[in-house]
């Protein structure tokens, strides 16, 4: 399944909150491919966030490395960016604003700012709202913002964390669509965390299922569908139950040994 | 063709009779404000006539008052000075108290050893200070810069301090996440906070009319109140107009 080179290497990699007492994950070794889409799930609460951060350089490890492209990753590194799960966009800046954002920063020329940003406002259906403000968008559309950001500074990786969870689930099925549609159009790895397996399976080209506390990979499943996908196709692909079960058994069998340790104490 | 038009027009008709209902609405209120004012008024110059003048005025010896003192000069004169006093005030209030309010909430030490004396000298009415500052200052006008500068510096410290405090850690992860640094993030926000705290500073100014009174005839004390409270809608008019300018998705939480 592995596509083509490894492009960021995840090496025994721990994070400790010190604090709060907690083992985000320990010894989790992971490759992750250029042009790829690799859905993370596992229990709720079991570090697939702090991964996620780690792997932008947001969060230091405790212990182990984070290879982008062979390179130690330490700050943001400018080839990756990140859509968040509560858009994180800024009140006072219009939609276009927000677009660019990135690209200010990256201190690119205006014309160039405001060519790429009409593009990517135009691909994620956004082209008429530029001048509007977040609080005057729905949900939805502000994810689409947030996703426009992202690719306006054209990364090689998209580290997308759960960005359609606070999505309701009509708007949430458009976005994925809509996000399949744009992103099978450019080569990205996409590092796409959520707690949905349907998700997983219809966006991804593997689906990595980590365990509970301390995460570590459990298991790795490619996902055969072809692309570019269709997902009412997909849903009704016999395939796709079974695959849907596989997942579910193995987080299943994660989460009773969570309720168990809770239980404990 | 008729039939494609005539959704067209009944929505049209509707959007006219919708229209036409909001602006008797408004009418309707516009006159019921100013009848108020009239009766309002009417009733103060009745009542004024009944009291003695040195007690009171009402509306027509305030009006003949002020044509005096405006053709006198005499207001322009003593306004002029105000406005001096109040602008130099609280620009140096407002300037430093966005300096030491962002270096008290990014700096530990300041924030640990200066925050139990700045909420301290927020809750002291400066009205009990300005004898001590008469005392350093003179009667002149450095004290009622000295004054106004104090009334504006500690909302808008506070104020600065709490927003920098608050600013939401999410959206500084944001920024990190594409290399910025924290100012970046903060710097657009504050000036929504800092306008709208303005507010409290502007209302602070009615102290000026307590000293106004002291000095003049009661007719022509109520021109400079008049004028100030005029000088107060419009900068607080203003204000808000800023704000919705520079801080929109403010303004629409606080309607």
């Amino acid at each position: 399944m592995p596509q083509g080179r490894v492009k960021i290497r995840v090496e025994r990699a721990a994070r400790i909150f010190l604090r709060a007492g907690v083992v985000a994950f320990e010894n989790l070794t992971l490759d992750l491919y250029d042009d790829e889409i690799a859905c993370l799930v596992g229990p709720s609460g079991c570090g697939k966030t702090t991964l996620l951060r780690c792997i932008d350089g947001l969060l230091p490890l405790s212990d182990g490395q984070i290879l982008l492209e062979g390179r130690p990753v330490r700050r943001p590194p400018e080839k990756m960016a990140v859509v968040f799960q509560h858009f994180g966009l800024f009140p006072w800046g219009s939609v276009y604003a927000n677009a660019a954002y990135g690209l200010k920063l990256s201190g690119a020329p205006r014309d160039r700012i405001d060519a790429r940003v009409s593009a990517v406002l135009k691909l994620v259906g956004l082209d008429g709202f530029t001048q509007h403000y977040p609080y005057q968008l729905s949900g939805g559309m502000q994810q689409r913002v947030g996703l426009a950001r992202a690719l306006a500074t054209d990364p090689d990786v998209l580290l997308m964390d759960e960005p359609f969870a606070a999505l309701d689930a009509q708007t949430r099925e458009i976005l994925q669509e809509e996000m399949l549609r744009i992103l099978e159009q450019t080569r990205k790895t996409i590092v796409f965390v959520t707690h949905s397996i349907d998700e997983a399976l219809l966006l991804g080209d593997r689906v990595i299922v980590l365990t509970a506390r301390p995460a570590r990979v459990k298991r790795i499943i490619p996902v055969p569908f072809p692309r570019p996908r269709n997902l009412a196709a997909i849903r009704a692909d016999p395939g796709f139950g079974g695959l849907r079960a596989r997942v579910w058994d193995l987080l299943r069998e994660e989460l009773r040994g969570q309720e168990r340790e809770d239980a404990n104490g | 063709m008729a039939d494609l038009a005539l959704p067209f027009t009944r929505r049209e008709a509707i959007q006219a009779a919708a229209d036409h209902l909001k602006r008797r609405q408004r009418r309707h209120d516009l006159a019921v404000r100013f009848t108020a004012a009239a009766v309002i008024l009417a009733l103060w110059e009745i009542g004024g006539r009944q009291i003695s003048p040195f007690l009171f005025a009402p509306p027509s010896a305030i009006v003949v008052a002020a044509g005096q003192v405006i053709g006198s000069g005499e207001l322009w004169k003593y306004l002029q000075v105000s406005l001096r006093v109040f602008l130099i005030g609280t620009t140096l209030g407002t300037f430093v108290g966005i300096l030491a309010g962002i270096a008290m909430a990014r700096v530990r030490l300041l924030d640990l050893s200066l925050e139990p004396l700045v909420i301290a000298l927020y809750s002291t009415p400066m009205v009990a200070l300005i004898p001590l500052l008469v005392l350093w200052l003179g009667f002149g006008d450095s004290a009622k810069v000295a004054v106004i500068f104090l009334f504006t510096l500690f909302p808008v410290l506070l104020n600065t301090y709490q927003g920098v405090k608050s600013v939401d850690p999410k959206l500084l992860e944001v920024a990190r996440s594409y290399r910025s640094g924290v100012r970046l993030a903060i710097g657009r926000g504050l000036v929504g906070m800092v306008v709208a705290d303005l507010y409290t500073a502007v209302s602070g100014v009615g102290y000026l009319i307590v000293r106004y009174a002291q000095n003049l005839q009661i007719d022509r004390l109520f021109v400079p109140v008049v004028v100030l409270a005029l000088m107060g809608v419009t900068l607080v008019q203003g204000l808000r107009w800023l704000e919705a300018r520079v801080a929109p998705w403010q303004h629409v939480r606080d309607d």
